[in-house]
């Protein structure tokens, strides 16, 4: 911009920067410094320890059970997901009536409120009375039909993930139509006349132009579902067995419920270094393909 | 994405394709159709099941019961919700215009800077900044007051953002043709570029709304006592006042608490998607 310099325009900035300053940045200065202390807030000590909180909770097995759980829910939830989502983006493309009608329907759970969705879905997983207990023995599968989906060690967390791919399904059906609507018709045009088929022109012109709305909803995905909160807490308390304890949870028991603020701020921070790293190697993955992409 | 020739699979993949949407719209909306269901069972006895699905009396009275349950005060829960995300959303509005139209129009030093600083602060996951964010606002004193509600979602990056998109969408001449007739920047501002902006204020407007309404987590922080609790937390409250049993009764309050979002979303969801293609991203 080659206007000359006014200063007015921090005066825009302002309010939103005092903002951003008090109730961001301050509190990310100061959940390291709480990380650094054993800092109970029911007691009136609380001693600067270092590293302790750190120490502690790297030998922590309740706290690399929380961390696996999200790493299990993020590797399942988010793909199956993505892919569900690709799947439906492709069936209701076409700018009609009926299915921008359709679209809103797969939006729905999107902007709902996550504790009514919660309350609906232990009531659809409920044993005997549920909806999916009811379906599964309408279809003859009597020996699933009584599972208990929110209680059963193995079962609580996959059905989670359920519930994710339809929460999550309509933002990112919204983005991968905006991705294919990017792609240019006479790339289509082009692979016909090749006499491409419908699978080819897929895997060779549609999956490599939608790789950076792949990328995108990939990483905001990740991020999003590795601080998963509502659902955990509403649903399953993080039971059975510690078997849905995810870090998003396990991080506000130890603060609200243990009241150890230092030692559940070295967490986060913890966690802040996991999505940083996932994210990064999610970068890398995604630069090699597109590298590879152009090479073609 | 392909143009099909009409050959004799065409009418086959057509119809396939059509009914792999009807079931996929059926599965996203059954959970909401079984809750409205559901929620005229009788409040008594064993809780609704699918092979009984239509109650034989419909029990409306089961909102009478929820919105006047004294353990639970309901229409107290959606004015808390109402007055907090009311003026959420205007600050929101305003602040977030005012900066995203600062960095997207006026040049100062430590511009780019400030505003890559605001995108990065988006990375942060929420779990870091709450706990000293709880401190904080308990050592002002805020704890089961409207300003912690309020006053932490007044600004944000995500808005900044979207309202800079917008405004770097807008021709320069107009700015200059005011400037000349002799506006200052906040002239230009207010009244050329705020009465151009209505779509992305729009769009602005209804994620606000959207996130400050179904924000569970802080509220339920920030509040404890039962008079400050937001509609989504009081949802909550519900579930634990019924031992988890009395299933009509629960999906009724959903219902009540779905019943607004889902209005707006309905008569508001073109500029939801504006918002999505405009800025990439989700709220």
């Amino acid at each position: 911009m080659k206007r000359k310099h006014s200063k007015s325009g921090l005066w825009f900035i302002f309010p939103s920067f005092v903002h951003l300053s008090i109730f961001v940045l301050f509190p990310i200065v100061f959940a390291l410094f709480l990380s650094l202390h054993r800092w109970d807030v029911l007691k009136p000590d609380k001693p600067w320890v270092g590293l302790a909180n750190y120490v502690v909770l790297f030998h922590d097995p309740l706290f690399w059970n929380a961390m696996g759980n999200s790493l299990y829910y993020v590797a399942f939830s988010v793909p199956l997901g993505m892919i569900v989502a690709l799947g439906v983006a492709l069936l209701v493309q076409q700018n009609t009536r009926g299915m921008q009608a359709l679209r809103a329907i797969y939006y729905l759970p999107a902007v709902s409120s996550t504790v009514a969705i919660s309350m609906v879905w232990t009531f659809i997983y409920l044993p005997d009375h549920g909806m999916i207990d009811w379906m599964l023995r309408s279809m003859g599968m009597h020996q699933w039909a009584h599972t208990d989906w929110l209680e059963d060690p193995f079962w609580a967390m996959p059905a989670l993930i359920f519930m994710s791919i339809w929460t999550g399904l309509g933002p990112r059906m919204i983005l991968y139509l905006a991705g294919l609507t990017g792609i240019p018709n006479a790339l289509y045009e082009a692979a016909e006349i090749d006499g491409a088929g419908y699978w080819a022109t897929f895997r060779h012109i549609t999956l490599p132009l939608l790789l950076p709305t792949t990328f995108f909803i990939l990483v905001t995905s990740s991020i999003g579902a590795l601080q998963i909160f509502t659902p955990i807490y509403m649903m399953t308390k993080g039971g059975p067995m510690w078997k849905t304890d995810v870090v998003g949870y396990h991080i506000y028991t130890e603060a609200w419920r243990q009241f150890h603020m230092g030692m559940a701020s070295a967490q986060s921070y913890v966690l802040f270094l996991v999505i940083l790293v996932i994210t990064v190697i999610q970068f890398k993955m995604v630069s090699k393909g597109l590298e590879e992409y152009s090479l073609q | 994405m392909k143009q099909h020739k009409p050959n004799r699979f065409y009418w086959i993949i057509s119809i396939f394709k059509l009914l792999m949407v009807l079931v996929i719209a059926l599965f996203t909306f059954a959970p909401f159709l079984w809750m409205l269901i559901a929620s005229l069972h009788p409040s008594h006895g064993s809780p609704p099941t699918p092979s009984h699905l239509m109650p034989k009396v419909w029990h409306w009275d089961n909102y009478r019961t929820v919105l006047t349950m004294d353990s639970v005060p309901f229409v107290r829960f959606f004015l808390n919700s109402l007055l907090v995300t009311f003026f959420v959303v205007i600050c929101q509005l305003l602040l977030c215009s005012l900066a995203g139209y600062g960095f997207a129009r006026l040049s100062f030093p430590g511009r780019d800077w400030l505003f890559v600083l605001f995108l990065a602060s988006m990375m942060i996951p929420g779990q870091v900044t709450v706990i000293p964010l709880f401190l904080l606002v308990r050592s002002f004193g805020w704890l089961n007051t409207y300003w912690a509600l309020i006053v932490p979602g007044i600004s944000s990056a995500f808005g900044i953002f979207l309202m800079r998109q917008f405004f770097m969408t807008l021709p320069k001449d107009l700015d200059d043709a005011a400037r000349i007739d002799g506006c200052n920047d906040l002239a230009i501002y207010w009244r050329v570029s705020m009465p151009l902006a209505r779509p992305a204020l729009a769009t602005l407007g209804i994620f606000a709304f959207i996130s400050t309404w179904t924000d569970f987590f802080w509220p339920l922080l920030a509040t404890t006592t039962t008079n400050m609790r937001t509609l989504e937390v009081g949802l909550s409250l519900f579930k634990d006042s019924f031992g988890n049993t009395n299933w009509p009764l629960q999906m009724a309050a959903s219902v009540l608490v779905l019943l607004p979002v889902i209005i707006i979303f309905l008569l508001a969801q073109r500029y939801l998607i504006q918002g999505i293609a405009l800025t990439g991203l989700k709220g």
